[in-house]
C-alpha cells in the first residue's frame, strides 16, 4: 500500500550476529539482497548524474518543437508536453526523492531512537512521556499526519521531508524502546554501570549495537515509504514545486497526455515502482543478514 | 468471556490519546502563520477598520486567551461543534457528515475486496511453497504494494475512458440507498485500485502464517490422526491464521479512512479525503481541523475494535 508504513517484524532483543564478515558481504550473500544492493547503487549513480546535470538533455529547458515524441535514440524516455527531456526528468526525479527519502529518514531514524532508547533504558516518567506522545502520533494515519504538517507548514521539499520525518519518528520509537527494555536489564549493563562507566558511553557502545538490528532494517523500508509518500505529496501539489522535475509531479502532468502518450506516465512510475521495490528487496536482504538465526537455514 | 477490566482500562486509555489528538491538532493549527481573518478575507484583510478587525477577532473567538480557545474548541467537539468553513461558512460537521459516508463505503469495499482475493491467493501461495504459483503470487503481491495509487488510478481512469468510453459520472455523488448501479458505477473503480495494495499486503501474511502453521506440530497430529486435507486446511491450519489476518486487515482499514485521499481526488468522489484537499488548498484551516480530527478518531476506535476483535478470536491472550 503507497499510504501504509510497514513495521518490521519485531526481532525482540537478539543481537546482531558476530562480525564474521562485514554486512555488505552478508547482504550479498542473500538473492533479494544482492539485487536491492546492485539496483539501488546504480538509481544512485543516476540520480546523481541527473543532480550533477551532464546529462545530454537540460530536464527544465522546453522545445515546443519537440512537444511529446516517442522514445528514440535522441529522446530515450521521449518527451513530455513542454518538450522537456523525460528520461533527464526522471534521473532528477530520482534524485529529488532520493533527497527526501534519505533526509527525513536519517531525521526520523535518529530522533526516533533517541527517544525510543531513552525510554525503554531510564523508564518512569521519561517512558510514560514519550509513550504517551508517540501514541498520540499513532492516532493519525500516516498520510492524514503528512497531509497536515504539509498544511501547516507549506510546500517545498525540506517541508514535505520533514512531514514525513514527523510521521516515522514514533515508528523508530516503538521499534528501539522494545529491544531496549530486554538489554538494559541485562547482567553486562548493569556490571557496567557497577564499574562507573560514564552513561552515553553505556549507552553508544553497549545499548546501541544490541538493538541497532531491527532499527537497521526498518530505515529501508521506510525509505521505501518516504519514496511513496512524497511522490504522492508532489502528485497533489503539495510536494515538490514545479518546474523542480519530481516523479509524483511527472505522472500529475501525465494525466493530460498520457491517452496518446503513454511513455509520459510508463517510465517515471516504472521509476518510482523500480525504487520501492529495490529498497523492500534490500530489505528483506538486511534482514536475514542481521539475523542470527538465518544462518543455519538454506 | 471478555475481560471488562482490560477493556476498560484500554478504553480509557484511548479517551486520553483522543484528548491528546484534540490537543495536537489544535496546537498545530495555532502554529500557522496568519490568523483566520486574513486566511478567509485574503489581501482584503489589509482594509479593515481597526473596529472591524476587532469585532471579526471576537466572531472568530481569537481575541481571547490561548487557553480559553482550546477549552471552546474542546467543549465545542464535545458537543459535536466542529466550527464554520471559512470558505461558504457552513458547519464543519454537517460538511463531514456528507462526505464521511462516502469515505467509509470507499474503505469497506476495498477492504472487502482486498481481503477476498488477499486470502485466496494467500492460501494458494502457501499451500505450495517454493513452486511456481507461489513464487508468481509473491511476485505479484510485491508489485502490488510497490505501485503507488496514484498510478493506478490514473492508468485506469485514462483506460477506462479510452478503451470503453466509459466517464464516471462526476457531477453530484449517488449514494447506495437511492440507486445501487449508479453508486457502483462511481465507487467500484476506485475501490479496486485500492483494494490491490491492500490484497498484496493480505496475501503476505496468509501466505507466511499458512507456511508456519502447516509446519506445527499440531498439524502433523492431525495429518497423523488421518483427517483429511481439506479439513486439516480449514480446522487446523487456516483457523489459526485467522488472527494476525484480522488483526492486518483492520489496521489497514483504518489507514484506508485516511488514505483516500488521492483517490478520491482522482476519481472525483466527494469524500473526506476530498474535504481535506480542498480545505489545504483554500488554507480553510477550522475543515481541515474538523477532518484530521474526525479521521483520527475513527482511526484510535478501528484499532480498539481490532484489539477487541484479536481478543475474542484468540482465547490465549485472555489469561494475560
Amino acid at each position: 500500500m503507497s499510504v501504509l508504513p510497514t513495521v518490521a517484524e519485531p526481532m525482540g532483543s537478539v543481537p546482531a550476529a558476530p562480525g564474521r564478515s562485514s554486512l555488505l558481504a552478508r547482504i550479498w550473500r542473500d538473492r533479494n539482497g544482492r539485487i536491492g544492493l546492485t539496483v539501488i547503487v546504480l538509481l544512485a549513480v543516476i540520480a546523481v548524474l541527473g543532480a550533477l546535470g551532464v546529462l545530454p538533455h537540460d530536464p527544465i529547458a522546453q522545445h515546443p518543437a519537440a512537444r511529446l515524441q516517442g522514445p528514440s535514440s535522441r529522446y530515450w524516455f521521449g518527451t513530455d508536453q513542454f518538450g522537456r527531456d523525460i528520461a533527464a526528468r526522471a534521473a532528477v526525479g530520482i534524485w529529488t526523492s532520493l533527497r527526501v527519502a534519505v533526509v527525513s529518514v536519517a531525521a526520523a531514524a535518529v530522533i526516533g531512537s533517541v527517544l525510543g532508547i531513552s525510554a525503554g533504558f531510564f523508564g518512569g516518567w521519561v517512558d510514560q512521556i514519550v509513550s504517551r506522545f508517540i501514541d498520540i502520533l499513532f492516532a493519525f494515519p500516516a498520510i492524514l499526519l503528512a497531509l497536515a504538517v504539509v498544511s501547516a507548514l507549506g510546500n517545498g521539499w525540506q517541508n514535505t521531508a520533514i512531514a514525513i520525518a514527523v510521521v516515522y519518528t514514533p515508528i523508530f520509537t516503538r521499534v528501539s524502546r522494545g529491544p531496549t527494555l530486554t538489554v538494559g536489564g541485562a547482567e553486562y549493563i548493569k556490571a557496567q554501570r557497577v564499574l562507573g562507566t560514564p552513561l552515553p558511553r553505556i549507552l553508544l557502545r553497549h545499548v546501541l549495537p544490541n538493538v541497532s538490528a531491527p532499527i537497521v532494517v526498518q530505515v529501508t523500508l521506510a525509505l521505501s515509504w518516504a519514496i511513496l509518500t512524497e511522490s504522492a505529496l508532489s502528485f497533489l501539489g503539495l510536494g515538490t514545486r514545479p518546474p523542480t522535475p519530481s516523479l509524483g509531479l511527472m505522472v500529475s502532468d501525465a494525466r493530460n497526455t498520457v491517452a496518446t502518450a503513454w511513455w509520459t506516465l510508463t517510465f517515471p512510475a516504472l521509476a518510482i515502482v523500480i525504487a520501492v521495490i529495490t529498497l523492500n528487496l534490500l530489505g528483506d536482504g538486511l534482514r536475514s543478514a542481521l539475523d542470527p538465526r538465518r544462518d543455519s537455514r538454506p | 468471556m471478555l475481560n471488562w477490566r482490560w477493556l476498560g482500562a484500554r478504553a480509557l486509555g484511548a479517551l486520553i490519546t483522543l484528548l491528546g489528538v484534540t490537543v495536537v491538532v489544535f496546537v498545530v493549527l495555532r502554529t500557522i502563520p496568519g490568523d483566520a481573518i486574513t486566511a478567509s478575507l485574503g489581501i482584503e484583510s489589509g482594509t479593515l477598520t481597526p473596529a472591524q478587525r476587532a469585532s471579526l477577532e471576537h466572531f472568530y473567538g481569537i481575541d481571547r486567551p490561548w487557553f480559553a480557545q482550546l477549552w471552546a474548541w474542546i467543549s465545542g467537539v464535545a458537543h459535536g461543534d466542529l466550527g464554520l468553513s471559512l470558505t461558504n461558512g457552513k458547519s464543519v460537521t454537517s460538511l463531514v457528515a456528507s462526505s464521511l459516508p462516502v469515505t467509509v463505503e470507499l474503505a469497506v469495499l476495498s477492504a472487502l475486496i482486498g481481503t477476498a482475493f488477499g486470502v485466496v491467493l494467500g492460501v494458494l501461495a502457501g499451500s505450495r511453497p517454493g513452486r511456481a504459483s507461489d513464487s508468481l503470487t509473491q511476485g505479484a503481491s510485491l508489485v502490488g504494494l510497490a505501485i503507488p495509487e496514484f498510478v493506478l488510478g490514473t492508468a485506469v481512469v485514462t483506460i477506462l475512458a479510452e478503451a470503453f468510453h466509459y466517464f464516471p459520472d462526476t457531477g453530484t455523488f449517488v449514494p447506495l440507498t437511492r440507486s445501487v448501479s449508479g453508486n457502483m458505477s462511481q465507487i467500484l473503480y476506485p475501490s479496486l485500485v485500492l483494494a490491490v495494495a491492500f490484497a498484496a499486503n493480505v496475501m503476505r501474511t496468509t501466505r507466511s502464517e499458512y507456511v508456519e502453521m502447516a509446519d506445527a506440530d499440531y498439524v502433523r497430529t492431525a495429518r497423523g490422526k488421518g483427517l483429511s486435507p481439506g479439513r486439516v486446511r480449514r480446522s487446523h491450519i487456516l483457523r489459526n491464521a485467522t488472527i494476525p489476518i484480522v488483526t492486518l486487515t483492520g489496521i489497514q482499514f483504518g489507514y484506508l479512512l485516511g488514505g483516500t485521499v488521492i483517490i478520491e481526488q482522482i476519481f472525483a468522489l466527494p469524500g473526506m479525503g476530498r474535504l481535506l484537499f480542498t480545505a489545504i488548498s483554500n488554507r480553510d484551516y477550522p475543515v481541515v481541523q474538523g477532518t484530521v480530527l474526525v479521521i483520527a478518531v475513527l482511526f484510535v476506535l478501528v484499532n480498539l475494535l481490532v484489539d477487541l476483535l484479536y481478543r475474542m478470536i484468540d482465547p490465549r491472550t485472555r489469561a494475560s
